[in-house]
């Protein structure tokens, strides 16, 4: 009983930094209209950003700071240099654009920091332990990223709900073309979007460095994850993509602690020990199969599209 | 009758492409054989992905899985000793199918940027499964010991090997070509450039598109069923996410929609890929933004480039 809290609270963890990159992604896309699979750069590149800061100025909390500011900056960059060229182009372009800067992050990563992975130690008040239940102790760190992820999650609900950019953002959403006609810069917007997002997938991956080490090619796998998560939660939805994040880090996270022991109630034990490990790697896409049959739009798709 | 450049330089690629055992054989460097046996089998793999993408705008991102499919057929019945090719073949073909009936069926359900996705998350749950089979090498791979078994034909022999992968790759080229020109293939094409009025004449849209993907799945199995045999050795990476991309590539890069467009796009990105990185060990840094200025500035790929200005 006890594990199965910790695996909950794990499966929390990975949801809420599925949702940080959730968030950025669908933020882009319901704006720009843009299929973003470069995303999970911008993660990796945050990942390396934070190890690299931290040795700098031998500072986590300056890390931080820095590897944001950073993302921010690379991703603004990123937009005015190509994004912005393939907006109104039709998804086939987005995804060959976007597929030709994965080889460049990674190959330019390669050759700056060397195909080894970077690791960053935590700080001594961030690696103990807390005792979150009687006898139940559970990593600082981790449920310092559940924390995080829940205050940007607000953030990002005061900003789109209550302010006047987020206003623009929700209009630009609904009609990009008209917002621009009445005298928003929407280039602008556009600008600052793409920055967040990737400030965003900077931040999800800076947290999760130091829970794996910085590798090339750590923005793809996550990046499918977190399109399954978007297929589930509805394309353009803040909301869905909370909602699905916790779902699928719950699923992932659960399955592969449990499911293998389950199996070995139902079949032989060396049947159990094969189908285990691949069943539970397949659950969160058979889960996502089986909810395109019932609503292919998604959970929650956003009104209008 | 020559009409444009684009039957030149597909003359001229076929003729070199039926000649190149020729300079084997007379004394050359074996590696460009080795090389251009790799090109025609994948050419085949991007052949397959144009029927769907090119004609039928369902934009795949998981049409790699089908060559690890394939090839996982051939290296699980190799492992466990069936080496007769006419057993391995038709059944690799039989598993292919069905793989894409059944992802075809849930992923066709849905459009656009959802059906990108979908498409790319099935096949990398399908990498996690070959990688997850521990008595096949997991992710290691499997190494075959013995190539598909086929009597007389030796498939052993490079020379002959390269001639059947050709052979094959043509047929199938001709097959699509007739496909797409077929009323079958009109429906296809019908509802890519507008689904609505298609399925107000009457079309049960969902059905045409499906039996295309499962058509494309199979001549894609195919692919993987030579690739296996090409380097006698299966594993999880050859339908990692990346060999998806490079297909879609390959179809864009040659040209969508044309008859062989995937050819000269395999043969282009292929020798290109070999030629950078004998330049430098990080070819993709040149590669990466290149595909991004094909895509803002060559949207008709080479077969595009190629047509005449007035037509």
């Amino acid at each position: 009983m006890l594990y199965f809290i910790e695996q909950c609270l794990n499966g929390l963890q990975v949801g809420m930094l599925l949702f940080l990159l959730a968030a950025g992604l669908t933020l882009i896309f319901g704006i720009m209209n843009l299929v973003n699979l470069a995303h999970g750069s911008l993660y990796m590149l945050g990942a390396y950003f934070a190890a690299t800061f931290a040795a700098w100025t031998g500072s986590f909390l300056a890390a931080i700071v820095l590897t944001i500011a950073a993302t921010l900056l690379v991703g603004m960059l990123l937009e005015i240099v190509a994004m912005r060229r393939l907006y109104g182009r039709d998804h086939l372009d987005h995804v060959l654009g976007t597929f030709g800067l994965i080889l460049f992050f990674n190959e330019a990563v390669r050759l700056i920091w060397g195909p080894a992975g970077l690791n960053l130690a935590l700080p001594a008040w961030l690696s103990s332990w807390i005792e979150i239940i009687p006898d139940v102790f559970y990593p600082v760190y981790r449920l310092s990223i559940i924390v995080v992820a829940l205050a940007v999650a607000g953030f990002l609900y005061v900003l789109v709900m209550r302010t006047r950019i987020g206003m623009l953002i929700r209009a630009g959403a609904s009609d990009r073309e008209m917002v621009g006609a009445l005298g928003v810069n929407i280039k602008l917007l556009s600008t600052l979007i793409f920055g967040i997002g990737a400030a965003l997938a900077g931040l999800a991956g800076l947290m999760q460095a130091p829970i794996l080490t910085a590798q090339i090619g750590m923005g793809e796998n996550i990046l499918i994850v977190t399109f399954v998560v978007i297929i589930i939660g509805g394309i353009g939805s803040i909301r869905g993509a909370f909602i699905a994040s916790i779902f699928v880090g719950l699923t992932d996270t659960i399955g592969r602690a449990f499911l293998p022991d389950l199996l070995k109630m139902v079949l032989s034990q060396a049947a159990a020990s094969t189908a285990g490990p691949a069943l539970s790697s397949m659950l969160i896409y058979l889960v996502m199969a089986v909810i395109l049959i019932v609503r292919p739009e998604g959970l929650f798709p956003a009104s209008g599209r | 009758m020559i009409r444009d450049a684009r039957m030149v330089v597909i003359a001229a690629l076929l003729v070199f492409l039926a000649l190149l055992p020729v300079y084997v054989m007379a004394g050359g460097n074996q590696f460009p054989l080795i090389l251009f046996t790799r090109i025609v089998i994948l050419a085949l793999a991007a052949t397959s992905l144009n029927l769907i993408l090119g004609y039928g705008g369902m934009v795949s991102f998981g049409h790699a899985v089908y060559l690890g499919i394939g090839g996982y057929v051939v290296g699980i019945l190799a492992k466990e000793g069936i080496n007769a090719g006419g057993v391995q073949w038709p059944l690799a073909l039989a598993v292919s199918a069905l793989f894409a009936l059944i992802i075809g069926a849930l992923s066709l359900r849905t459009r656009g940027v959802y059906f990108i996705m979908i498409t790319l998350a099935f096949a990398q749950m399908l990498y996690y499964v070959a990688a997850s089979l521990d008595r096949y090498g997991a992710d290691d791979g499997l190494t075959i010991n013995r190539r598909s078994q086929f009597g007389l034909i030796n498939l052993s022999n490079k020379i002959v090997f390269y001639y059947l992968c050709l052979a094959l790759l043509l047929l199938v080229i001709f097959l699509v070509a007739r496909l797409v020109n077929s009323r079958f293939g009109m429906v296809i094409r019908g509802a890519q450039s507008n689904e609505r009025r298609m399925r107000a004449i009457g079309f049960p849209i969902f059905r045409y598109r499906l039996v295309c993907f499962v058509i494309a799945g199979t001549l894609c199995g195919l692919a993987g069923v030579l690739l296996a045999n090409h380097t006698d050795f299966v594993s999880p990476a050859m339908m990692h996410w990346t060999r998806s991309g490079d297909l879609i590539v390959m179809v864009v890069l040659g040209g969508m929609g044309s008859t062989f467009g995937p050819l000269i796009g395999a043969v282009a990105l292929l020798v290109l890929e070999e030629a950078l990185s004998g330049i430098t060990e990080y070819w993709q840094i040149i590669l990466g933004p290149l595909l991004l200025l094909i895509v803002l500035f060559a949207r008709g790929g080479i077969v595009g480039l190629l047509r005449p200005r007035h037509a």
